[in-house]
């Protein structure tokens, strides 16, 4: 018989500064061609020592670094944070604030979420849909730059409420917001999310099963893209969520087996609707009032280890705080949703096309200063 | 007819069909250099429409010379070879490409079927296989680049453009029998100025080959959904990732010639060519304005596809060629041999046949503005109202004016 061609694996270098893995992430690939033998995620070129950062500023003084943990959904990253020391300290957050914290963290879910889709279908090819979420998104903005001054990091709470009351308008723009927004997200759904060509890509890609979610330790749309009902804002209901009336989206294998590429999208697609209810709720039962409890200039929580939890756009946001009864924290440590999600790529990756990686870390949404901090 | 006034004067034949070879080549270049570069600001300007965006309007009147600017650009730029690279494929790879489309110029028309650079007999044999010359110099550029993502890119060109040859081929077939030659201008002249005398309203098959000759074709110029050669989100830029300045000016200008081939062959075998409705056909130049006007309207299809849907993957793709479309084109050849045979010494058969294909694709094209318009019944909702502004919500009394604490305080303070 004739000779065997000599072939070998080859090694690609994606990233750091490839097109689609959003921000400085670096996967080291092995290939065959076009199809994946082996992945493994490099991660840590945008470390920027923010849980060092937290021991030694003082405990109100972290509120501004906790936005650039997850720069796009600053609002559920402080909120995250306020929630851990305000448990700490026992503080009893007015209720307009709470419901001013829910309002502008469910749109700070929306337009992150309106990126994670916008994003996928730009990895996938479809340009204009991007750009019409961003067009969406610098609404939401609009509006949160209203409440707070900023477009991108807020620092609009701090502990014990929220640093400004929103214009007397605020709540009719968004009511007007939602109903643009919500025709707008038809229409897009109409361009990409029902697309023949984008199911085809997104359907049977890479599933995750239940307890491979479970046992990766994925948080958030990507856990529940596999068909786990799990939402901390259900499970473990915080602030003003137990008056809520929302749903809990999770994966059903909508278009392909349960947990697959498609399945994670489409929970993203659903959280914003549920997004949009929640808002229209608290529209209508926000009272009036103080925005801030009387917090204390130097708080000394007490001594011992403390762990709050809360549902961000990207999955559960954990804080592990220890306190030695100082004006600021001994150690703090963030769990971000992220970085469990890099995890399992390697898992997922072998015998998948390039294209449909690209394809699976659109879908876990990885977000790269959330990812290294 | 310029061959013969040169030898009357006395010009030696070969000599005269060689001044004659250099003028068209000459034309039929520079048309395509500037075709590329005007038709390249058109593309991002529609693209800016689609996304709501404003596009490139610095630059003379609404940006008509952005083209010349980026030219400018892309020639001053260093022409960087990468290390290990192939110099002498490097360097040939965008003109091979270049000469590929060009070469498909020299049996496009121009209007009137009389103005074709070269009426070739077997015209759309050579313009099928010419243009296959654009997956070599991909695969050569991809090669000599010396760069994974290149190469990725180069493989997936030379499967891609293999497998769309045969329904971009077999889609011309209903034409070509219709016709019943492979020279452009018999196949112009086989059609009248009526939308029911075109080839692609002749029968259904005909219609079917036409869209398979669409969809091949936008596969063939490497054109979203088809992108996959250059996609950006995946190989970087494919085989271009290593090319700059010229040479990649020159990828471009061939694969925006490109679009103007795929759109000549369509208004020419397709749609009607240049002709014009009796009440024109004496004003000069429209059969020039009609054929331009068609072939346009086929790029903004082009453009309009590129700008509204996601890509394939590469063996999504591969299906797509080989299940679906071969298959069909076949359905598309045998339907149109068998309709032949039927309808072959009944006229009045193809008279209705054609009338009713062109009443079908009116109300597809009723049912689509329905569509249209919901669209733009949302996009109507607006945001930012003067409804939601403070001195209105104050004005209908839904908000409490706010008392400004501020002044009050002033007024007490002396």
């Amino acid at each position: 018989m004739g000779k065997q061609l000599r072939t070998e694996v080859m090694t690609i270098n994606m990233g750091p500064q490839h097109p689609s893995t959003h921000g400085v992430i670096r996967f080291i690939i092995k290939t065959d061609g076009e199809i994946v033998h082996e992945c493994e995620p490099d991660v840590g070129y945008l470390h920027r020592s923010i849980e060092k950062i937290g021991e030694l500023m003082t405990w109100q003084g972290f509120v501004p670094f906790t936005d650039r943990v997850d720069y796009l959904a600053s609002m559920n990253a402080n909120w995250a944070y306020c929630t851990a020391v305000e448990s700490m300290i026992g503080t009893v957050v007015p209720r307009r604030a709470e419901f001013l914290r829910v309002m502008v963290g469910e749109l700070n879910r929306i337009s992150s979420h309106l990126i994670a889709i916008g994003a996928t279908s730009m990895d996938l090819g479809g340009f204009t849909p991007f750009i019409q979420l961003l067009r969406e998104r610098e609404y939401i903005n609009d509006l949160l730059e209203m409440a707070c001054g900023a477009r991108l990091t807020y620092n609009y709470m701090c502990i014990g409420g929220v640093l400004y009351d929103v214009p007397a308008n605020w709540n009719e723009k968004v009511a007007e917001f939602l109903t643009h927004f919500e025709l707008a997200m038809e229409q897009m759904n109409r361009l990409i999310s029902y697309n023949r060509i984008f199911i085809n890509r997104m359907a049977n890609v890479a599933p995750v099963s239940r307890e491979q979610a479970i046992g990766y330790n994925l948080v958030g749309p990507n856990l529940r893209g596999s068909g786990v009902q799990f939402d901390l804002r259900k499970n473990h209901p915080y602030s003003v969520y137990p008056e809520l009336e929302f749903d809990i989206p999770y994966g059903q294998g909508r278009e392909g087996q349960v947990g697959d590429s498609y399945d994670r999208y489409y929970v993203r697609l659903e959280e914003i609707r549920e997004s949009i209810k929640i808002i229209r709720q608290c529209i209508k039962m926000i009272p009036e009032g103080d925005i801030q409890a009387k917090v204390k200039n130097s708080i000394k929580p007490p001594k011992g280890v403390f762990h709050s939890k809360t549902e961000t756009p990207r999955g559960e946001t954990g804080y592990l705080i220890e306190s030695n009864e100082k004006t600021s924290a001994y150690r703090i440590k963030i769990r971000t949703g992220s970085f469990t999600a890099m995890s399992i790529i390697p898992e997922l990756a072998p015998g998948l096309f390039i294209a449909d990686l690209i394809a699976l870390i659109g879908s876990l949404d990885v977000v790269a200063p959330e990812l290294d901090r | 007819m310029l061959i013969e006034t040169m030898t009357s004067l006395g010009v030696p034949e070969l000599l005269a069909q060689f001044i004659y070879a250099v003028l068209i080549a000459f034309l039929c270049v520079n048309f395509i250099a500037i075709y590329a570069g005007v038709v390249s600001v058109v593309e991002r300007r529609v693209a800016a429409k689609m996304q709501s965006r404003v596009g490139p309007n610095r630059v003379g009147p609404q940006g008509a010379l952005q083209w010349l600017a980026d030219g400018i650009k892309l020639i001053l730029k260093e022409d960087l070879i990468p290390n290990g690279a192939d110099k002498f494929l490097f360097k040939l790879a965008p003109f091979l490409m270049a000469s590929g489309v060009a070469g498909a110029f020299i049996v496009l028309p121009w209007g009137p079927s009389s103005v074709i650079g070269a009426d070739l007999n077997v015209g759309l044999l050579y313009l099928i296989s010419v243009t296959a010359l654009v997956a070599i110099a991909t695969l050569m550029a991809a090669w000599a680049s010396n760069n994974k993502w290149s190469l990725l890119g180069g493989m997936r060109a030379a499967a891609m453009i293999v497998s769309y040859e045969i329904p971009v081929a077999m889609g011309l077939l209903p034409a070509i029998m219709i016709a019943g030659s492979l020279q452009v201008s018999v196949l112009m002249d086989a059609q009248g100025w009526a939308p029911w005398d075109w080839i692609v309203f002749n029968n259904p098959f005909a219609m079917l080959g036409f869209l398979l000759f669409v969809t091949g074709s936008v596969a063939e110029s490497n054109r979203t959904p088809f992108d996959l050669t250059e996609a950006e989100s995946e190989l970087v830029a494919g085989y271009a990732t290593e090319y700059s300045g010229f040479r990649f000016a020159v990828f471009t200008l061939a694969e925006f010639a490109n679009t103007w081939v795929v759109g000549a062959v369509g208004a020419a075998i397709f749609l009607g060519a240049g002709h014009a409705p009796p009440i024109l056909s004496s004003l000069p130049g429209i059969e020039v304005v009609i054929f331009v006007g068609k072939t346009m309207f086929m790029v903004l299809i082009l453009m309009w596809f590129r700008w509204t849907l996601p890509r394939f993957r590469i063996d999504q793709m591969m299906d797509f060629s080989w299940k679906y479309m071969l298959p069909l084109s076949l359905i598309a050849f045998f339907g149109q041999a068998i309709y032949f045979l039927g309808t072959w010494d009944q006229p009045g058969i193809q008279i209705v046949v054609s009338h009713l294909m062109v009443l079908a694709f009116l109300g597809l094209l009723f049912l689509f503005l329905n569509r249209v318009m919901i669209n733009f019944k949302h996009q109507a909702v607006v945001v930012n109202s003067p409804q939601t502004e403070l001195a209105y919500l104050e004005k209908i009394g839904k908000i409490k004016p706010k008392v400004v604490e501020s002044d009050v305080a002033t007024e007490e303070a002396p």
